[in-house]
């Protein structure tokens, strides 16, 4: 009773403010919405007893992503209200497009023959460590994660590092830019340097002076 | 030596532009002479070892294609046929050569020319010394080749260019017949070498066609062509008569020759006149033993050079270009060879042949030498009286003009031959050949016989007609060019003669080694006539055998003593020729220069004469019997039109149309339309992907509930 | 109430999804709003992925679904340093103007 009710609840704010994210006039409000939509799904992760992908919503999305885009929006300085005309113009064709996607998907839902847990069993007969999710007595959710994510998907694992890697390189150097007329040092330059350029010798004629 | 005969013509066509570029045109003239004088020393060196010394023999140089069970050699093939080509050829070339050094003086580019003309001897060389099809095929298109090059000499000239092309693409029709018919050879004997094919046909052997599993006697094996059975021999000899038609401009095939006169003259004496033209002659006579098994094709080659002989001197009446009128008579002439070779009479047709190539060299010659000295004027209308402003030339076209129209005193004979220029020996063989073989039965015979008669007297007209008009009578020619007329240089003159001698003599000289007495001896086998067709024994097939070569020709000898022998008044029986036979052609030749005369010397000689300009035959005449407006109507235009049609509307519209222009224009089209679509905004594009994933979703979902 | 099954979370998961569809189509000019846009239709997949995950017993969803998750995060990074660049450059993030590609 108290997960069906968490179920609804957490399914309809995550609803609502997805349809905010959209709909609201100020970037920075969207992005609030949508810290509140990552928030909601983390929590229908936990009721489904993914508790470690719940973790990781909240930590990388709400911690590091949505904040990202909060800076980014406070950073530019753009008139966001003006943005927001023509906002109705393709109102129709978005919203019939989005109503025919959603009806499409609740129908094939809705008609979705579910196997009983006999049926996956037959499937099944000896289960994996993948299939252990359910065993009450088996490992934790993130134990269970784990021992597949290092062992069977190592390799996937590493791709995803070299994704971020590589998503990281490409952001500094999207975002770098070289400013004209700032002192800096070279310090090649500086190792380089030779004594014959820095120091000049001059025979001065006595009693003249320098001039 | 032997190969040297043939090759030292072609070292002068590689070395003429090099000296030519390094030392000057004289040089290269000099070098050319030169190696082609060598040559034909060489030449007459060969035909007295080779024809009369009866030492034949054939020279393999090397392995020319070799290509599974097909093998071609290259050789000097050495029998009296080919000896006599070559001193022809030679000696005709090399006095040529000469003439050229003053001919082209005027007209620059002498390397190039002369470069030509000793290609021209060699492919010609090549072609009479083969010893098989191929490398014949080779010379023969060797001298087209050469004949075009040299007919489109002056190639700024559009009418030049014209003539050549019409040369080669007349001559082309030749050579495909000449291609088809060695293709057959091959097909029916498996080679194309001379001695294996003709002792075969002699033989009748049995062959079998390439990829047939039975063969047949190939006397009387048929094979399909056209969707019919023919006899094999007819096929493949109508076939290379088609190729000889085209080479030797007979009936049908004539149009070239004419035409071809826009080259220089001494090119129309050289390839026109006395060597290119006379190649189909050589080859029927080379092939004379599958003509002489093949009657039908005999018959047509007899039935085509007769009606060239009238046909041509009927045209020749007319013409008022000097060279065309014996540019007509070449053609005329060359009818005579063919129907002498048609009715058996090959020797008559080799000796017709040898002694033309003197006069008719000589009356080309000295016809460039009148048009030289008349300013480059070819029309004789506009001539006249030249015989006072260039004697030495009127008395060697006088020479050239009895040797044509065959001046001599029948029934004379001194030492075994008849009393008379060389074209009254030679003519009056082939016209006795022809009634001989009437009589003897032989198709077409007394039709060429008729023809060849009122040819004969048609030849006296025209060539006396040039004559009067050209030399004698007032001069009408323009002021200026009477002042200063000029007799050519003796580098022109002196090549004449030589030919005129021959003009003169060289028919008695040879009378008795070409067709008279030792004629046997002389052939050497390199002529074949069947003696089964003039005897009209039915039985004489069953003769056939190893020894029937030899015996064929044994007889041939026998009734070629019988021949000589009724030309001596001995008469034996045989082929007995009347006397009024005899006399005949004398009597045409008459008729035809009294004629002349009384129309050409009395009086004002523009007098319109026995045909009233404006008539109708007068126009059918004077317009060539109009085939080159039927040529023009029936084939040119069409195929012109079918060309044009094929080129814009085939290939332009429907190939290039659907093809590649096709394809481009469709990819530039539909490019065109679909840039409409990248419009180039981001949300265009994130749009598309959303109506994509809707699109996607629904056509599972329907799928799904189809297969339900 | 019957019992929370597989079909609610995906119903939820498809309302998302729908209304990232949407967001797209509604603020054409705003880039910030299409990422998060885009950003929400990802986790309706995640949503999706940990389900199936769940009631399949079988944990390679939730595997499945942790790559989504750093590929969002480097797609939301990369995009946004995308943004702030072309921020630089025109002064403007609408996305109504950029129509460079077309030639």
């Amino acid at each position: 009773m108290v997960a069906t009710i968490a179920f609804y609840v957490f399914a309809l704010s995550a609803i609502a403010a997805g349809l905010m994210v959209v709909a609201s006039k100020n970037p920075v409000h969207s992005v609030l919405f949508l810290i509140t939509a990552f928030i909601s799904a983390a929590g229908l992760f936990v009721l489904m007893g993914a508790e470690y992908l719940a973790m990781l919503l909240v930590v990388v999305y709400v911690g590091a992503v949505a904040v990202l885009f909060l800076f980014v929006v406070m950073m530019l300085d753009v008139d966001f209200v003006e943005m927001k005309q023509g906002f109705l113009q393709y109102l129709p064709i978005g919203g019939a497009l989005a109503a025919l996607v959603v009806i499409e998907l609740i129908l094939v839902v809705s008609v979705w023959a579910f196997p009983s847990d006999a049926e996956l069993a037959r499937a099944h007969p000896s289960p994996t460590a993948a299939q252990t999710v359910s065993d009450p007595n088996g490992p934790t959710n993130i134990e269970a994660l784990g021992l597949i994510l290092y062992t069977d998907y190592v390799h996937f694992f590493q791709i995803a590092g070299m994704v971020l890697l590589v998503a990281m390189i490409g952001a500094i150097i999207l975002t770098f830019r070289t400013r004209e007329g700032i002192k800096k040092q070279d310090p090649a330059a500086q190792v380089a340097r030779k004594r014959e350029e820095g120091v000049e010798l001059k025979d001065i004629p006595s009693g003249q002076g320098l001039t | 030596m032997d190969p040297f005969v043939v090759l030292l013509p072609l070292f002068g066509a590689m070395l003429a532009m090099p000296v030519g570029r390094l030392f000057g045109a004289r040089a290269a003239e000099l070098v050319t002479t030169g190696l082609l004088l060598v040559a034909a020393v060489l030449a007459w060196i060969l035909f007295f070892d080779v024809a009369l010394g009866g030492n034949a023999r054939t020279r393999e140089l090397f392995t020319w294609i070799s290509s599974g069970g097909f093998e071609a050699n290259w050789s000097v093939r050495l029998d009296t046929l080919s000896a006599v080509m070559l001193v022809v050829i030679n000696s005709v070339s090399f006095l040529v050569h000469m003439y050229s050094m003053g001919y082209m003086k005027d007209y620059g580019e002498q390397s190039r020319f002369f470069a030509y003309l000793s290609l021209f001897t060699f492919a010609m060389l090549t072609l009479v010394t083969a010893d098989n099809f191929l490398q014949l095929f080779f010379g023969w298109e060797g001298v087209g080749l050469a004949s075009y090059l040299l007919i489109g000499f002056w190639f700024k000239k559009k009418s030049a260019n014209d003539a050549a092309i019409k040369a080669f693409v007349v001559n082309r029709v030749g050579d495909f017949g000449f291609a088809l018919g060695i293709m057959c050879i091959f097909y029916v004997f498996g080679t194309i070498q001379f001695d294996e094919v003709f002792a075969a046909v002699a033989s009748d052997a049995t062959v079998v066609p390439y990829g047939q599993i039975a063969g047949d006697h190939i006397q009387s094996l048929t094979i399909t062509f056209l969707g019919n059975d023919w006899h094999a021999l007819t096929v493949i000899g109508v076939l290379l008569f088609i190729g000889a038609m085209g080479k030797s401009a007979q009936f049908f095939l004539h149009t070239w020759l004419p035409d071809a006169m826009e080259g220089p003259t001494p090119v129309s004496a050289l390839i026109h006149a006395a060597t290119m033209v006379t190649a189909g002659v050589f080859l029927v006579c080379r092939c004379s033993v599958i003509f002489e098994y093949a009657p039908n094709a005999a018959a047509m080659v007899t039935v085509v050079g007769a009606i060239t002989a009238f046909f041509a001197a009927t045209v020749g009446l007319l013409q008022d270009d000097i060279k065309k009128v014996v540019a007509y008579s070449t053609c005329s002439q060359l009818g005579y060879m063919f129907f002498a070779a048609g009715v058996g009479a090959y020797g008559a047709a080799m000796f017709h042949l040898f002694t033309h190539a003197f006069f008719k060299a000589l009356l080309f010659l000295g016809s460039g030498a009148v048009i030289i000295g008349m300013h480059h004027e070819q029309n004789i209308k506009k001539m006249g009286g030249v015989k006072d402003l260039m004697p030495f030339t009127h008395i060697l076209m006088i020479i050239g003009t009895i040797a044509i129209t065959g001046v001599g005193i029948p029934g004379l004979y001194l030492f075994g031959a008849p009393f008379g220029t060389a074209g009254f020996v030679s003519k009056d063989m082939v016209i006795e050949g022809a009634f001989a073989a009437g009589e003897a039965g032989r198709a077409f015979g007394y039709f060429a016989f008729v023809m060849g008669l009122l040819a004969a007297a048609m030849t006296a007209f025209y060539s006396w007609r040039l004559i009067f008009l050209t030399f004698w009578g007032p001069s009408r020619a323009p002021e200026e060019v009477r002042k200063h007329p000029h007799e050519v240089p003796n580098t022109m003159m002196w090549p004449l003669v030589p030919l005129a001698i021959g003009a003169l003599v060289a028919g008695m000289a040879f009378y008795p080694n070409f067709v008279g007495k030792k004629s046997d001896d002389f052939w050497n086998g390199a002529l074949y006539v069947n003696e089964v067709h003039h005897e009209e024994a039915s039985d004489g097939h069953a003769a056939a055998g190893d020894d029937h070569y030899e015996e064929a020709n044994d007889n041939h000898g026998a009734a070629t003593d019988e021949h000589t022998a009724e030309g001596d008044h001995a008469e034996k029986g045989g082929h007995h020729v009347p006397t009024w036979v005899l006399w005949s052609p004398f009597l045409a030749m008459l008729i035809g220069t009294i004629s002349a005369a009384a129309f050409y010397l009395r009086g004002d000689p523009l007098r319109p004469g026995l045909l009233r300009e404006g008539g109708m035959i007068y126009a059918f005449l004077k317009n060539k019997w109009y085939f080159d407006e039927i040529y023009d109507f029936l084939l040119v235009r069409p195929a012109l039109l079918f060309g044009r049609f094929l080129w814009k509307e085939g290939d332009g519209k429907t190939i290039d149309g659907v093809g590649p222009d096709g394809i481009a224009a469709l990819v530039a089209s539909s490019a065109r339309k679909i840039v409409k679509v990248q419009s180039g905004y981001v949300y265009h594009y994130a749009f598309a992907m959303l109506v994509g994933i809707a699109i996607f979703v629904t056509m599972i979902l329907i799928r799904a509930g189809g297969g339900q | 109430m019957a019992e929370i099954g597989l079909g609610h979370f995906l119903s939820v998961a498809a309302i998302l999804f729908a209304i990232g569809m949407a967001g797209i189509f509604l603020n054409r000019k705003n880039v910030i709003v299409i990422l998060m846009s885009i950003e929400l239709m990802l986790l309706a997949v995640n949503i999706n992925l940990v389900a199936f995950s769940q009631f399949l017993g079988d944990l390679t969803g939730q595997v499945f679904a942790f790559m989504v998750l750093t590929v969002a995060a480097a797609e939301a990074a990369v995009g946004l340093a995308i943004l702030v660049a072309y921020f630089r450059k025109r002064g403007d993030i609408s996305v109504d103007d950029a129509n460079l590609m077309k030639n």
